[in-house]
């Protein structure tokens, strides 16, 4: 710890390329924490999902409804403990690129099957009373800027019209996990104003389980009690529902790593550049050094510990920037991705990349200086 | 007098390790840079070479997509009898009334995803000449048969020439590939409108789609429909409707292609600022003599920009070299107007590669100026006595 000291002394000396080479390591990494990122909120809402809860749709896909007569026979299937249901409104707040989900819910049981949405008990209870209030998540509410009572209008695109709800809560979630950009209403409300020919028709089921070991029979059940019916069903787990969302999006998780591997790699042939550069200049240096007797050993760690200290410096920008960014902007990707959050994990392994790339880029000016000869080195001084 | 080419292209050529390290770096920014592009272009694309100025499809009004739209058979027989739908030979007008519904199928890796299935009417052929069956034939009306676009028999399982497909309760045999110039129909499943009305439980169609007689009528036949009080219409040129399509998620990707390849030029200009530090600091005695021998600063401020343009630009070749075998990859997304999976290929065109090209010389101007500066103004003396 001693030589740390000397460390700096050696960094400080060319100050520029010193910035220049924690900038570029800075920018790698936030880069590196905004990819990873991207993924880890497309996976919040399976994080956020309950082992012991079941979503049922209709077999062919999400967009055929099922009917609402399905509601007494699912909850009397053995180990379900609670039904509700939900319909994709997929309205449009404003302007088509305010992207935000909507739910016309069944409210009192759904509010009971997902606990991890936190409602302040007087607004629940004035939501639950009224036929056109409607729930907002706190990011949402923050974004537009809504005010408790007032009027949100929004254009229906599966359900034509006008629709005006009035904000009665807003909720929190339980977790950071939960997502809090979804704006959820009263699907009587939604039911009542519908022509004849649609109404009573359900998007999505949600049971709850007695336990999540139940989960598979209990989807068997269900789908083969209905497997006859005009309407068949898929019953999977909260998880493998959302995870079909991600499958959905295609090769977007190859596209990511391959693009932050690309400029990971990039960055460490900058800096390895870089590092060489700097152990080249001070050969005279080292050599001088060496003579006073410095070990091959310290003298290999005095190299490789500037590179490591320079890229963890960078890194800590990096990230830093990163995670800060990312709270205060409102950055919502064009609200594909409601949750864009740095996690913790993504920080840390941002800084454990950021040592690895020093201890790459440092390793080979760092063995070069080890293995300097005294006497050959010592001439360019003269 | 400027300094001969030469004498920058050697300095590069002493420099080997050097040179090629940075040179890397900025193909790889290049490359991302490329990639991003020809991404968003593969995807917009697809929409945008779906439909023709000549059709002119209706949706419902207030709808934004096909999915969300319903027309009902009464609906539909107005918007066909219009005069400015074209007749083909047979008389009938050329229009197809479309059910357009979205199925759970498996792609060949195994996991389910969501596959647009038009319900065409006899015409829909005739109406889009890009589309042609070019394998088997058309599926029979009325029978379980279906074509399927040439990305989903290359993606899907079952979904090949005679396979049978399993979906909605009914095996359906595929008799046809239908392929249509890379547009989103390569992405669909065609099947008998009537057939599958029945087959969904859905006896309403989602759009139609019409030939018109002459271009310039689309002005007359929208005003018409869309006033009529019959209807809850729009009506819009099919190209335009398509293309409109593809708006958010394109300009999503080149946003976001965008900010990272500029971000990532940032970091690798750092790293050109350093290289080009270091070449002019380890040269200060030549550049003396050069000023000695009366070359004026001009032409060493040029000169070594020169070199750092050089380095720049030849990595941006080979970030075009690397970005060259992802052409003509076939990757699918999720298109969120009709909530299913359109497949693409990534198209790299001559002019992503020269953008490609342009944004690494840029770097290398950027990462030059400075570092050719210091160079220009070092006196002469100071530069001359220095080790």
């Amino acid at each position: 710890m001693k030589f740390l000291r000397l460390i700096a002394v050696n960094l400080l000396r060319a100050k520029r390329r010193t910035t220049l080479t924690v900038f570029s390591i800075a920018v790698a990494l936030f880069l590196f924490c905004t990819l990873r990122t991207v993924l880890t909120s497309f996976d919040a809402a399976v994080r956020a999902s309950d082992a012991a809860r079941l979503v049922v749709r209709h077999s062919a896909s999400l967009v055929f409804p099922l009917p609402l007569s399905y509601r007494d026979r699912l909850a009397q299937v053995q180990g379900v403990t609670g039904v509700s249901w939900a319909n994709w409104f997929g309205g449009i707040y404003q302007d088509p690129k305010n992207q935000f989900a909507q739910f016309a819910i069944d409210a009192p049981s759904y509010l009971d099957l997902y606990p991890e949405l936190l409602v302040p008990e007087d607004q629940k209870r004035t939501f639950l009373s009224e036929r056109t209030a409607c729930l907002a998540g706190r990011g949402l509410v923050q974004k537009y800027g809504w005010k408790i009572g007032q009027q949100v209008p929004i254009q229906g695109t599966i359900y034509p019209g006008e629709w005006r709800f009035t904000l009665r809560g807003i909720y929190e979630g339980k977790t950071a996990d939960v997502d809090e950009n979804t704006l959820y209403f009263h699907w009587k409300y939604l039911n009542e104003s519908l022509p004849p020919v649609r109404q009573s028709q359900v998007g999505i089921y949600i049971l709850r389980l007695a336990s999540p070991d139940l989960a598979t029979p209990v989807s068997r059940t269900v789908d083969a009690m209905f497997e006859n019916n005009v309407q068949p069903t898929r019953t999977e787990t909260e998880k493998a529902f959302q995870l079909s969302f991600i499958a959905m999006m295609g090769n977007i998780q190859l596209l990511m790593s391959l693009l932050g591997s690309a400029i990971v790699f990039a960055i460490v042939l900058v800096t390895l550049n870089t590092m060489m550069m700097a152990a080249r200049e001070r050969i005279p240096e080292i050599a001088v050094l060496k003579t006073l007797g410095f070990s091959d050993r310290l003298i290999l760690t005095l190299v490789a510990g500037e590179a490591l200290l320079v890229s963890l410096l960078g890194g800590a920008i990096g990230t830093g920037i990163a995670a800060i960014v990312f709270r205060k902007a409102d950055f919502t990707l064009g609200g594909f991705i409601p949750n864009f959050r740095v996690l913790p994990e993504t920080v840390g392994l941002g800084l454990l990349l950021a040592a690895v790339m020093g201890i790459l880029s440092g390793i080979v000016p760092a063995i070069q200086a080890a293995r300097l000869e005294i006497a050959g080195a010592l001439r360019k001084v003269v | 007098m400027a300094i001969p080419v030469a004498y920058n292209l050697r300095n590069l050529w002493a420099r080997k390790a050097s040179t090629t390290l940075t040179a890397l770096g900025i193909a790889l920014v290049a490359w991302v840079f490329i990639f991003t592009l020809a991404l968003a272009g593969g995807f917009e694309a697809a929409l945008r070479t779906t439909g023709s100025p000549d059709n002119a499809i209706v949706i419902r009004r207030g709808g934004t997509a096909e999915l969300t739209s319903i027309l009902t058979r009464e609906e539909a027989n107005v918007i066909v009898a219009q005069p400015e739908v074209a007749r083909g030979s047979d008389g009938a007008p050329l229009a197809s009334p479309e059910l357009v519904v979205v199925i759970n199928i498996n792609r060949k890796t195994g996991t389910p995803t969501n596959v647009v299935v038009r319900g065409v009417s006899p015409k829909a052929l005739a109406l889009r000449p890009d589309a042609r069956i070019v394998r088997g034939r058309m599926f029979r009306p009325g029978l379980d048969e279906i074509v399927v676009g040439s990305l989903i028999a290359e993606r899907f399982q079952s979904a090949d020439l005679g396979d049978r497909l399993r979906f909605s309760g009914r095996t359906w045999t595929v008799t046809g590939i239908l392929e249509a110039k890379g547009s989103s129909y390569d992405s669909e499943i065609w099947g008998d409108a009537e057939l599958l009305m029945q087959v969904f439980d859905r006896p309403v169609y989602q759009s139609v789609t019409m030939r018109l007689d002459d271009r310039a009528a689309f002005g007359a036949l929208r005003k018409r429909l869309e006033s009529d009080p019959r209807l809850s219409a729009q009506v819009k040129r099919e190209d335009v409707f398509y293309s409109e399509q593809s708006g958010t998620l394109a300009a999503l990707i080149r946003t976001l292609g965008l900010f990272l390849a500029v971000v990532m030029a940032l970091g690798a200009v750092f790293g050109a600022l350093n290289t080009m530090y270091a070449a002019v600091a380890s040269r200060t005695k030549e550049i003396g003599t050069l000023l000695a021998l009366g070359f004026s600063r001009g032409a060493i401020l040029a000169s070594f920009l020169f070199e750092s343009v050089v380095l720049a630009s030849f990595g941006g070749l080979i970030g075009c070299a690397l970005a060259l075998p992802v052409n003509g990859i076939t990757t699918g997304t999720m298109n969120f107007n009709n909530f299913s999976e359109i497949a693409f290929r990534f198209q790299v065109t001559p002019g992503m590669l020269a953008a490609g090209v342009l944004f690494a010389a840029l770097m290398g101007v950027v990462g030059g100026f400075f570092p050719a500066r210091k160079a220009a103004t070092r006196p002469i003396i100071e530069a001359l006595r220095e080790a």
